[in-house]
């Protein structure tokens, strides 16, 4: 094995890594603010990438094209969600949260599944079999963009909530959801906002991810369950934790795929979740509460 | 009188703040011993570290001259300390007697008997009527009541009270300190409690320790206490903020 | 209980144990499915209702029940009945182990789930490459005779087996509900701080609890095995078993007693009748039942958090009300 091949593995998962980096962004945001684990986050992703895959057969638009699209219609079901249900579950035991949305999470799945059928989908953009060749690394132009775009829309999310009126807000509710009342936010409102924007990120993420994975129903829990390993590895509420994780788990994946057997490759992420629960529960870029 | 608790240099750091140091005081055997100062003096912290809560940094507990010093909160219950909490904690969707149940269980086997130690200690103060609504029903005087006889009922040598009388009208303020004036007459049972209710701590305790910003900055009869300009000082100082 | 509440539970056990000589084959393997989930929904009640541990990867206990007496019986010829010590003693230890892990580390809440979760999945991928065990081909066990003694028989054997579970469970789940250790569970789930300051031990009370209600759910695991006779790591390990086994307490009502067994009874034949009748107008819709118990799942924690049985049993007066 060269040191060429490594290097390309390694930047191929980074790449990959980056998309779910996204994902996760979407599950920490919303459990930032709202202090609610989403259990359906991978069935909204998947649903991203439904939406991604049915306006390329539709119009041919190219999921970075449709990504604005898909992430409208998520944002409105991510707002729609909040309102209608989960904002009554907030001051409820966690239990319930969980089961509220593990609920949800199995019907957004099933209706997939009912619409869609248990076969794989995808999309063929004209640069499908393109590489690009920089010295020694040659990366397939579907995951470049990808990666390149989640990049991007990880680079908006930050910018919103560091320097928007609305982003501030949002930041001030999940530091003190108490005080924010007493100045006067309006925090049902900002909740709804927030899994939005949650619901939006994560459908962006299903999007890009189009470009690499063909869509089928069944990837929506395993998608959940990487999204919860990489904030938890990364620290759960922490954004750029949730990209660093991202990265970590998408290299390690790529690695433990090329070198052990790419069946084995998530028993890898999982190792690396309990080892991370039980040593640094808090994630890498976390505080202890 | 020999000391049945003893506290010696106890210190407890958070994250660099000092909630409590050096704190050392003593309960004598069958006494009843108030520990007063303002808010955020370190009272509650030096409960914790009593029972177990967390470990203090430096400093030690004993209890009839035995070191309980980092035990586990059971492992302090089971040594013969009962505790309440400032904020009470009922086990909500039990009812009063479960309640009651679980803290006689700590010394007891068997459920029956649990039981009827449960009823004793209801009966004793004044709950026997409610033995059969779930807790979270409860009235807070009702709630700090229960909370007394959760930790009754499991049979301590030392009762530690955290403002068990805060927020009670003057007439239950007198018939909780009539309560615990008779287990201590009557039973032998030895009381460190945490109280603002001034005019209990005079009916009550024999020996007052005074803690501000998480030293003892005095101790002594409750006459004594009172006239001591540095603790008078320190409650006009924290008022007048 | 009410004398009232005594007799309907008489006349409901009698007709369960009749069933067998109406019951066509089909309504008799509906009734099976709908024992078979009351009685993993109680063992998860110990945990959940009792303790107040979310586990959402039990189906790992039920696969370890299943694949430790399949593999004895298949491999070495050795019958359920003493299989089902192995995987009992497997799915214990391991209840034990991430047990310990998980208090010894204070892994709570989410985290814990997630933890219950994560070993679940670990166990689905290793399955899948141990071929001792069939791996993803799955494990197959031969089919046909009669042999009691095996676990081998008609399906009226497997009904009353599972109905015989659900009563032990039932019992057993009652003793300890009523036991010093019931009542520390219980002071656990409604508050850990008060718990231990009344002297409850709280990481030996809550590893006693998993590994009690892993034993318990292995033998579900066992009955399953010899009852389908086929073993997918991709199913009996799946995410979406582990939600399958959380459902009957949650719509019955946690830590209740009956609600497993209630819950079990409304869900399955629901289910059931749903795809049968969609199935009548000629249309084959995968996932159907799946969404049916996710629309369930999300109306009782919505409408009735605390459950049916809580708000049934007041109703009909079974029960004595303290309010």
């Amino acid at each position: 094995m060269t040191l060429a091949l490594l290097l390309n593995i390694v930047a191929s998962g980074l790449l990959t890594g980056l998309v779910y980096g996204l994902a996760a962004l979407g599950l920490s945001v919303i459990f930032g603010v709202v202090r609610v684990v989403n259990f359906a986050h991978g069935e909204m992703m998947v649903a991203g990438m439904y939406g991604a895959v049915l306006l390329f057969g539709a119009l041919g638009l190219d999921p970075i094209l449709s990504a604005p699209l898909v992430a409208a219609v998520l944002f409105v079901f991510g707002w729609a969600l909040q309102r209608g249900l989960v904002n009554k579950f907030v001051e409820r035991p966690e239990h319930m949260q969980f089961i509220l949305l593990l609920g949800i999470a199995t019907i957004v799945l099933n209706l997939l599944l009912m619409v869609f059928g248990p076969d794989s989908r995808g999309v063929m953009v004209p640069y499908v079999f393109d590489v690009f060749e920089i010295g020694p690394f040659h990366q397939d132009a579907t995951r470049t963009y990808a990666g390149l775009g989640a990049i991007a829309v990880a680079a908006v999310l930050f910018a919103f909530f560091r320097f928007s009126r609305t982003g501030k807000a949002i930041r001030a509710c999940a530091d003190n959801p108490l005080g924010a009342r007493v100045v006067g936010l309006n925090i049902d409102g900002l909740y709804a906002l927030t899994f939005g924007i949650g619901a939006a990120v994560v459908g962006i993420a299903g999007a890009l991810l189009t470009l690499v994975v063909e869509a089928r129903p069944q990837l929506a829990p395993e998608y959940t369950l990487l999204s919860f390993i990489i904030v938890i590895v990364g620290g759960l509420g922490s954004l750029p934790g949730a990209l660093l994780g991202g990265v970590l788990i998408g290299v390690s994946e790529a690695l433990a795929g090329f070198l052990l057997m790419p069946s084995l490759k998530a028993l890898f992420s999982y190792v690396v979740l309990i080892v991370v629960l039980l040593l640094r529960p808090q994630g890498l870029l976390g505080r202890r509460s | 009188m020999t000391a049945l608790l003893e506290v010696e240099g106890l210190s407890k750091r958070f994250r660099g703040l000092r909630a409590v140091s050096n704190v050392g005081f003593a309960v004598p055997k069958g006494g009843i011993v108030a520990l007063i100062g303002p808010n955020g003096a370190g009272k509650t912290t030096t409960f914790n570290l009593i029972a177990g809560v967390f470990p203090p940094n430096e400093g030690s507990v004993r209890l009839d001259g035995r070191p309980i010093t980092g035990l586990k909160p059971h492992q302090v219950c089971a040594a013969g300390i009962g505790r309440t909490f400032q904020i009470v904690k009922p086990f909500g969707d039990l009812t009063v007697e479960e309640n009651v149940v679980v803290g006689a269980l700590a010394r007891e086997r068997s459920v029956d008997t649990a039981r009827r130690i449960a009823r004793g200690v209801l009966e004793r103060l004044g709950l026997a009527e409610q033995s059969f609504r779930p807790a979270r029903s409860l009235t807070l005087p009702d709630r700090k009541r229960l909370e007394v006889a959760r930790a009754l009922a499991t049979r301590p040598t030392l009762l530690l009270l955290d403002e068990v009388l805060a927020g009670l009208r003057p007439t239950e303020v007198d018939r909780m300190v009539e309560v615990l004036r008779d287990l201590n007459r009557r039973e032998g049972l030895t009381i460190l409690m945490i109280e603002h209710v001034m005019r209990a701590v005079m009916a009550l305790s024999d020996h007052v320790v005074v803690l501000d910003h998480g030293e003892k900055i005095a101790e002594g009869t409750p006459a004594d206490v009172t006239a001591d300009p540095r603790v008078i000082e320190s409650y006009l100082g924290a008022e007048s903020l | 209980m009410t004398a009232r509440a005594m007799a309907l539970a008489g006349v409901l056990l009698a007709a369960l144990l009749a069933a067998p000589l109406v019951a066509d084959s089909y309504v008799l393997s509906v009734l099976t499915t709908v024992l078979w989930f009351a009685y993993v929904g109680q063992a998860w009640n110990v945990m959940m209702g009792f303790s107040g541990l979310l586990s959402l990867g039990h189906a790992l206990y039920v696969g370890l029940g299943a694949y430790a007496s399949a593999a004895l019986f298949v491999h070495f010829g050795i019958g359920p009945w003493l299989g089902l010590f192995v995987g009992v003693a497997l799915a214990a230890a391991a209840g034990a182990f991430i047990g310990f892990l998980g208090f010894r580390f204070g892994v709570r809440g989410v985290h814990f789930a997630l933890l219950t979760i994560a070993f679940a999945e670990v166990a689905r991928i290793g399955f899948d490459h141990i071929g001792w065990l069939g791996g993803s081909g799955g494990l197959f066990l031969p089919v046909g005779g009669s042999d009691p003694l095996n676990l081998r028989g008609a399906p009226v054997l497997f009904y009353y087996v599972i109905l015989a579970l659900v009563l032990l469970a039932f019992a057993l789940a009652k003793v300890l509900l009523h036991s010093r250790l019931g009542y520390q569970w219980l002071a656990i789930r409604e508050d850990a701080e008060a718990a231990e300051a009344v002297g409850v031990d709280l990481f030996r009370a809550r590893i006693k609890a998993v590994v009690v209600s892993a034993a318990l759910t292995a033998l579900g695991g066992v009955f399953q095995a010899f009852y389908f006779n086929n073993l997918f790591p991709e199913q009996v390990f799946s995410m979406g078993r582990s939600i399958e086994i959380i459902l009957p307490a949650i719509v019955g009502g946690i830590g209740t007693l009956f609600g497993p067994i209630l819950g079990a009874f409304i869900l399955t034949p629901m289910g059931e009748a749903l795809t049968g009748a969609i199935g009548a107008l000629g249309i084959d819709l995968p996932g159907l039942k799946q969404l049916f118990y996710g629309a369930a799942l999300v109306a009782i924690i919505v409408f009735r958090p605390e459950g049916v049985w809580p708000w049934l049993s007041r109703r009909l007066k079974l029960v004595r009300g303290p309010q």
